[in-house]
């Protein structure tokens, strides 16, 4: 019915979210519709992996890192050493090996900021984890096993995350 | 020798298989795979305020959000092939989940990293304020669990 074609090239204004118009998915279709879904289906395979080898590691299981906190159990340095090595490998080798990623895109680098944030931050991060034994990503995979007590760790996790955009100075 | 009182393969392997993951993430898309990202990220489907709205965070939210998904994925896939059956149970009390959560949510965004965007794709970046970070963070969790094991809390 509605011609959507204007001889105006201005932008239309961000529509409230909910409208799947055509011209919204216009908008916001990449250049190749076709990498960008290929590049979701990376991060989901990718996520997959990281999500198998938190449960396999009982990473998921807040007890053994309370645990591991209480210096009772050391497993945690072999599971975040033998991550380390192997992002290394990748991150240092990726960009040797392939002019640009396999799925598009350009080979990002890891935000590094020094700043009094970074360490206070960092502290209280650390006062959180030691409490609850949670962090960000276990406290999401371990919902796949069944446990569903966790949804109150990403409930606190999502407006822990909320609060710190609401009284952040600069964006 | 270091105490393993549960082993000690389990932690390796996994530990692997997580790197596996953050490496093909890399090699795939570029994109570097920490996790406490999507806390904020995903705010910016339904929170119009600025700091919500920045582009960073508009534009990695779906990326985002299926990565984590992939760990409900991934987790499950664990479980069906792993779990005998029983789902994996958690005695921590709610309202420590959701107090330390809300410790968790909003140092890990001030900080601009956890365990795994400091502690994995930063440390593997051989990055300096990474490696603050973590001993920062692990000094001080270590200190509070072991505070909050002496209150005898679980």
């Amino acid at each position: 019915m509605t011609t959507p074609i204007t001889s105006s090239t201005a932008a239309t204004p961000r529509a409230p979210s909910n409208t799947s118009s055509n011209a919204a998915r216009n908008a916001a279709a990449a250049p190749v519709p076709v990498r960008a879904s290929a590049r979701l289906l990376a991060a989901l395979i990718a996520g997959a992996l990281f999500g198998f080898g938190l449960s396999l590691s009982t990473m998921i299981r807040p007890s053994i890192v309370l645990g591991f906190l209480r210096f009772q159990d050391m497993g945690l340095m072999l599971v975040l050493g033998g991550a380390v090595v192997v992002t290394f490998i990748g991150y240092r080798f990726s960009p040797k090996l392939l002019t640009r990623p396999l799925f598009g895109g350009s080979f990002g680098q890891h935000e590094s900021i020094l700043d009094r944030a970074t360490i206070i931050g960092a502290a209280i991060f650390g006062i959180g984890w030691g409490i609850t034994g949670v962090c960000p990503g276990p406290a999401i995979a371990g919902l796949g096993a069944g446990s569903y007590e966790l949804l109150y760790a990403v409930a606190g996790i999502a407006l822990g995350a909320l609060t710190q955009g609401l009284t952040a100075r600069r964006s | 020798m270091l105490p393993f009182p549960f082993g000690w393969p389990h932690y390796l392997l996994g530990g692997l298989c997580i790197g596996a993951g953050v490496a093909l993430l890399y090699a795939l898309t570029g994109l570097v795979g920490g996790m406490s990202s999507v806390y904020s990220s995903t705010w910016s489907f339904v929170v119009t305020r600025p700091f919500f709205q920045q582009t960073k965070l508009v534009d990695s939210r779906s990326w985002r959000l299926t990565y984590a998904a992939g760990l409900i994925v991934g987790a499950a896939a664990w479980w069906m092939l792993f779990g005998h059956g029983a789902r994996v149970t958690v005695a921590i009390p709610t309202w420590q989940l959701f107090v330390g959560g809300l410790l968790v949510g909003y140092g890990a965004r001030l900080s601009r990293g956890c365990t795994s965007g400091h502690g994995i794709c930063g440390l593997a970046s051989l990055r300096l304020p990474s490696l603050l970070a973590v001993v920062t963070f692990m000094a001080m969790a270590m200190l509070t669990a072991n505070v909050t094991a002496r209150l005898g809390w679980g």
